[in-house]
Parts: structure tokens; C-alpha cells; sequence
């Protein structure tokens, strides 16, 4: 990386990702299927409440989700600043 | 043709094919023999990586420990979240970086990082703690999968698995290990969905068991969802409802966090992201392996649950289309004639399954016992057996009495607890008579549940044996890595020879298999709990000492050193007060119950906590000592940004 602050905004920019990811990451896992449970008893899936199958399938879904959007953020990011592969 | 010949083609045609994989896939270069080359395709890597993360416990119990547990099958969920969760953050927060690093193991990273050998070799122990605790399981798993289904003991089971690995792993190192474990996915993987669509399309008439858990209960044309049914089914017997909130969210949150930060820090899953050719294959990669994780993680709460309710259907025949209670329970007579039911007497006699008639009914009635009823009937056996181990000259009078007393108290107990709107007594029952349900139960006798062909058998006997086995060599490879590369050429001869320290790796590998072996044979008494220490550990000394050296440019060596011992004294020691210092029985301060419990947080939980302490003691003592030099402050920068992987730098 030959400009230091072109590297510092590529790695804000990560970073910044990373935070919203993560956010969505906690909410749909311990949020959604944990602490907001009891909250949402009435919304249903099928025949399980929300927090049930987010707890027991719907969280996975999402954790693939991110995963994938996130190579795929950062495939772009890496090019915008000119330090892909 | 028998069942026995049956397990044994299948279960041979694999092995034929992991060796002639092994031979066609030999490590030419120390490379290929830690990270395959760095050439794996990032899709195939996440098929490796699935099977290489899911252990025999993951493909035989955890959808029992799910189905099974006295707390209902919604607390559980902290398994299924936990080990699938932790990929987001290896995608995010470690495994691009590392790659990026380009070298072979993770005490590297942290020696490197951290310019210090000390760093390193703190890394390493962690890393060797956590691995062979871990590895004792699967091959115990192996030699278990055998003589079930093989007909030989335990013991000649784990000799012929090792002997397996040990053809593979020291050939191929990594790269052998790689290419077997695709080939060990794609087995496990049909082995275990097969009988699970077929238990779903019985159960509710979807053909994907993810659309079953959440379906109707076709027996009573889907008006009532299966979920619902089996939340009625097991409370009208007396067990706590199947979707029921948990009784404690605060250990139930910070276990979740324990099994994820403690996933996104096992060395040998780590490793595996080191073998892409490029960073954003290392991305993408984690995606691919979370797919096929989820291929099994996904189907297992569904085959929990089902399976959960076949089995109690079978034994209360009116629980298919009304109350539990509605109809007589499952008689004798029709275990011991009926073909469909054939599989009960066959699970009883492998132990995973027993039952007795106590009332002398021809029935067996499965229910939970009220804790009265059960410390009554508890207290009434004890009595039962004094007498009967008295000497026939002994007076036997206060003995009988004591029986006499006890049996009043049981049948006031029975008076008193109620099943439904009726007591015990008035019900003629005396106590649960289905005394044990094994939790491997719920995967291995689905495919005869579900009167499925032979060769499906067969299959679930070589799935188990593939998931231990990939397991296993994904274990021993990080355990014989750190001895070659990290102990010998990074502390003892760092002028070693390529050819030398490949010799030395393949030395390493097969010094690791032989413990491995051995301590599979002679199981520590701590074999069980000591998953929670590997588990802790990872979550506590190895996660976040890699995500500081990514993440921060402050955290330095003493930071490093003082934040992984924290860590690490913490955590076992949280878990030694439980579980007894060391694991010897006997030398626990507290009890581990719940009400015992720190702020109610289970030992199996505390990685969590350990974690924290890691981060805050590294941060403060990084912050009161020397900022760490320029070159260091550069290796962060350059593994910050893909630019410039390409192949591994061996020196």
C-alpha cells in the first residue's frame, strides 16, 4: 500500500461492514432468538413461534446470508481502492 | 443378505476410497503437508472444513441432545446457533488476515505478531490443550461406530480407525486430509439426510425436514403443527413442554457466545482458511462451509424433534390421533411380535435402550416422574436391595420393615402426584418404566424406525465413521503441526531442512496418532467434560489473542502474554471449582447445579467471561508498557489488505 490514507479508508470502510454485520449477526441470534423471545411469543412460522425457528434454522440462514454478502462487499471495496488480488 | 455383511461393504468401499484418495493426493513439500499447497478450491475447502468441523457428536448426538433434554428442546438451540454463528466471525475477523499472513499455523501468527517466542509457545500449549482434549472424543467416537456396527470390540474398532487416519494423514498431511474429507462430507451428509426426509415425509408429509419442524402433524391431517403435538404429547406425560422459554436467559445468552467465540478460535478449523489461494477465497470460503454445516445443522433440530415424537407415540399408541393417555400403552406382547417394532428389542440389547415392566402390567408406560415419586422409588430400591443382600442367618425384621415403610411412602407418593387429572395411583402405574433413552438413539435407529432398506443402515454406520474420522485428522494435523513447525523449527532447530521438517512433520503426525490412540483406549474418567474445557479455552485464550493482533496496532507482547494466561488460569479454574481440579473426581469445591452456580452461569458458559477478562487485561497492560515496534506496526498494516498474498512464505 503506497498511500497511508487510502489503506486507512480501506480499512475504515471494512470495518465499518464488520459493525453492521455484526449488528444484524447479534440481533437475528441473540436478539430475535434469545432475549426477544418471550416478547414475540404471537408472531408465528409454520408451527413454530418467531423466536423458535429463528433459534433453531432461521439464524443459520442469516449467518450464510452475511457471509456471503459481506466476500461480496468486500470484493468491491477491494477494488475501489485498488488492493484486490 | 445380512445386516452385518451390509455395514461391511459400504463401510470398506469408503475406507477403499479414503486411501486411494490418500495415495493420489501425497504431500511432496512441507506446503502441501500444512495447508495443501495453498491450492484448494474455496468450495471444496468449505466441504472439507464441514466435515472436518462436524465431529461423531455432531452427526450421532446432537440431535438427541437436543431432542432429549429433561430443560426442553428450546434451551438446546445455544448448540445449534453456537456452532454455526462462530463462522460470521472467522469470515469477518479472522480467517481473511490470516491468510493474508500466509503462513502454516496459528502460534506462528501470534510468535510473529507479537515478535516474542514466548507468545508463541503460550499459543502453543493452548493450542495442544484444546486439541488433544478434543481428539479423545472422536476416537473414542470411531472405536463406539465400530463395534456397533462391526460386530468387534471397542478396542479393535479404534485400532483399525487409527490405522485408517494413519494412512492418510502421514501421506498426505494436509493436502490428503483435505481431498479425504470432501469425500467423508458427501458420505455423512447422505447418510444423515436420507432418513431424515423419510421420518419427515411420514411425520408431515414435507419432503425437506426443515419445512417439517415447522409443518402440520399429518397422522391427524396437519390441523395441529407438529411442534404443537409434541408440546402436548410430552406434557400431558409429565416432561417439560418441548418449545418451553428457557429458565434462565443470561447462562442460555452468554453459552451461545461461549460456543461461537470458542468455534471462531479451534485451531484445526482455523487452519483449514489456509489453504485457499486467496483472501477473498478465504471470505467466501467460510460461506461455503457454513452451507454445508447447515446442510446437517438445519435438518438436526427437525430429526430431534421428530424423532422425539415417534418415540413417544410408539410407546402411548393413542398419542397418534388424540391424548397420551387415551389408550393403553405399548404392550410386551407387541414389542416381542409386531415386525415393525422389532428395532425396540434391537436398541435394548446395544444398552442405548432399556425398559422394565415395575407393575407387572404387560405394559410399559413411559412418563416423567414427579422428583417425589422418583426419590420415593429411589429410597424403596435401596431398601429392596438391603434385604437382599442380607445373609440368610441375618434377622431380617428391621429389613422388611424398612421395605414395608418405603412402600407405604412410594404409594403416597403416587397418591399424591397427578399425571393429566388423574393421580399415579388411580392411573396403576408405579414409576417410568423406560429407564433410559440414550441420546445417540435419535440419529443411529431412525433409518429402522422408519423401516428403511438395509444399505440406509449401512450408510448412517459409515456417515458416523466419516465424521469421526475427518474429525480427527483435522485434529492430529493441528497437533502435529505445532510440535514440527511451531516446537522444533521455531524454538529447537530453526535451520532444519525442508525435507527435514517434513520427515519431522510426518514423525510428529504419527507420535500424535499413537496418544491419541492410547488415550482413546484408556479414557480419562473427564472425557466427557472436558469438551467444555476445549471449548472455554478456544473462546478464551486463542479467539481473542488473534483478533488483537489483527484489530489493534497497540496490543503488544507482555499484553498478549498476561491477556492469554488470564484467560486460560480463569477459565480452568471456573471450570476446576465445578468439575474438580484437574477433573478428578472428588475435588470440586462447589457442586455443579444450578442453584451453585456464579450468577447462574454454567461452567460450560464461562468462556465467555474468559474472553472478556483476555481483552481487558491485554488492553490494560498493553497500554501501561511499550507501544510494539515499527515492523510490527507494518505486518498489521500489510495483512489488513488482500493485495500481495499469493503463495505461502515457508521462512
Amino acid at each position: 500500500m503506497a498511500d497511508k490514507s487510502s489503506a486507512n479508508a480501506y480499512w475504515a470502510a471494512n470495518v465499518r461492514i464488520i459493525l453492521i454485520s455484526l449488528a444484524v449477526w447479534f440481533i437475528c441470534s441473540f436478539g430475535l432468538g434469545i432475549l426477544l423471545r418471550p416478547a414475540l411469543k404471537g408472531i408465528m412460522v409454520g408451527g413454530a413461534d418467531l423466536g423458535f425457528w429463528m433459534a433453531q434454522n432461521g439464524s443459520i440462514y442469516v449467518f450464510i446470508a452475511l457471509i456471503f454478502i459481506y466476500a461480496k462487499m468486500m470484493n468491491k471495496v477491494d477494488r475501489e481502492h485498488g488492493v484486490e488480488e | 443378505m445380512d445386516q452385518f455383511t451390509l455395514n461391511l461393504i459400504v463401510v470398506g468401499f469408503t475406507f477403499a476410497i479414503y486411501i486411494g484418495i490418500a495415495i493420489w493426493a501425497r504431500a511432496g513439500s512441507t506446503a502441501e503437508f500444512y495447508a495443501a499447497g495453498q491450492g484448494v478450491n474455496p468450495i471444496m475447502n468449505g466441504m472439507a472444513t464441514g466435515a472436518d468441523w462436524m465431529s461423531a457428536a455432531s452427526f450421532i448426538s446432537m440431535a438427541g441432545i437436543i431432542a432429549l433434554a429433561p430443560v426442553g428442546g428450546y434451551t438446546q438451540s445455544a448448540f445449534l446457533m453456537g456452532w454455526t454463528g462462530g463462522y460470521v466471525l472467522l469470515a469477518m475477523l479472522l480467517a481473511p488476515y490470516l491468510r493474508k499472513f500466509g503462513k502454516f499455523t496459528v502460534p506462528e501468527f501470534v510468535g510473529d505478531r507479537f515478535y516474542s517466542k514466548t507468545a508463541r509457545l503460550v499459543a502453543v500449549l493452548c493450542l495442544i490443550v484444546i486439541s488433544v482434549t478434543y481428539v479423545i472424543g472422536q476416537m473414542r467416537g470411531v472405536g463406539v461406530t465400530f463395534s456397533r456396527f462391526l460386530e468387534v470390540s471397542t478396542d479393535m474398532g479404534l485400532y483399525i480407525g487409527a490405522a485408517v487416519v494413519f494412512a492418510y494423514a502421514v501421506l498426505g498431511g494436509m493436502k490428503g486430509i483435505t481431498y479425504t474429507q470432501v469425500a467423508q462430507y458427501i458420505v455423512l451428509i447422505i447418510a444423515y439426510t436420507i432418513p431424515a426426509i423419510f421420518i419427515s415425509l411420514s411425520l408431515t408429509g414435507n419432503f425437506l425436514p426443515q419445512l417439517g419442524l415447522i409443518g402440520g402433524y399429518a397422522p391427524q391431517g396437519g390441523e395441529i403443527s407438529m411442534l404443537a403435538k409434541l408440546d402436548q404429547v410430552v406434557t400431558e406425560l409429565g416432561f417439560t413442554a418441548y418449545t418451553a422459554d428457557t429458565t434462565n436467559m443470561f447462562n442460555m445468552f452468554l453459552f451461545t457466545m461461549a460456543l461461537m467465540i470458542g468455534t471462531a478460535g479451534l485451531p484445526h478449523v482455523i487452519v483449514r482458511f489456509f489453504t485457499v489461494p486467496k483472501v477473498a477465497d478465504a471470505r467466501s470460503s467460510a460461506g461455503w462451509a457454513l452451507v454445508f454445516i447447515a446442510l446437517l445443522y438445519t435438518v438436526a433440530p427437525a430429526v430431534g424433534a421428530m424423532a422425539r415424537l415417534n418415540l413417544t407415540t410408539t410407546f402411548w399408541p393413542g398419542a397418534k390421533e388424540g391424548s397420551a393417555l387415551s389408550a393403553p400403552a405399548l404392550s410386551l406382547a407387541d414389542i416381542d411380535s409386531k415386525p415393525e417394532l422389532s428395532w425396540i428389542n434391537t436398541w435394548k440389547a446395544t444398552g442405548l435402550l432399556e425398559f422394565s415392566d415395575k407393575n407387572g402390567d404387560g405394559l410399559i408406560q413411559y412418563f416423567n416422574e414427579p422428583k417425589a415419586v422418583a426419590d420415593a422409588n429411589k429410597k424403596l430400591a435401596e431398601a429392596t436391595k438391603a434385604l437382599a443382600d442380607a445373609p440368610a442367618d441375618a434377622d431380617k425384621t428391621p429389613l422388611e420393615a424398612a421395605v414395608a415403610e418405603a412402600t407405604t411412602a412410594r404409594d403416597a407418593a403416587l397418591a399424591e402426584a397427578k399425571l393429566g387429572d388423574k393421580t399415579l395411583a388411580e392411573l396403576g402405574f408405579v414409576g417410568n418404566e423406560v429407564t433410559k433413552v440414550d441420546n445417540d438413539i435419535m440419529v443411529l435407529a431412525n433409518p429402522e424406525i422408519a423401516a428403511l432398506p438395509g444399505w440406509v443402515v449401512a450408510l448412517v454406520a459409515a456417515g458416523g465413521l466419516a465424521a469421526a474420522l475427518s474429525t480427527a485428522a483435522g485434529l492430529l494435523l493441528a497437533i502435529s503441526s505445532a510440535v514440527s513447525h511451531d516446537l522444533i523449527k521455531g524454538a529447537i532447530n530453526p535451520n532444519i531442512s525442508e525435507k527435514g521438517e517434513l520427515l519431522a512433520a510426518r514423525i510428529s503426525m504419527a507420535f500424535a496418532i499413537a496418544l491419541a490412540t492410547y488415550l482413546g483406549l484408556n479414557p480419562p474418567g473427564f472425557a466427557a467434560q472436558v469438551v467444555a474445557l476445549a471449548f472455554g479455552l478456544a473462546a478464551a485464550t486463542i479467539f481473542p489473542v488473534l483478533m488483537m493482533g489483527i484489530f489493534s496496532k497497540r496490543v503488544n507482547t507482555a499484553g498478549a502474554i498476561t491477556g492469554m494466561l488470564a484467560g486460560l488460569v480463569f477459565t480452568s479454574v471456573y471450570i476446576f471449582l465445578y468439575l474438580g481440579w484437574f477433573f478428578i473426581p472428588g475435588t470440586n469445591v462447589y457442586p455443579n447445579t444450578p442453584d451453585q452456580h456464579f450468577f447462574g452461569i454454567s461452567p460450560l458458559s464461562i468462556g465467555t467471561i474468559g474472553a472478556v477478562v483476555n481483552f481487558v487485561v491485554a488492553y490494560a497492560v498493553s497500554m501501561a508498557t511499550k507501544a510494539p515496534p515499527q515492523h510490527v506496526v507494518d505486518l498489521v498494516e500489510s495483512i489488513r489488505v488482500p493485495k500481495g498474498a499469493g503463495k505461502a512464505v515457508a521462512h
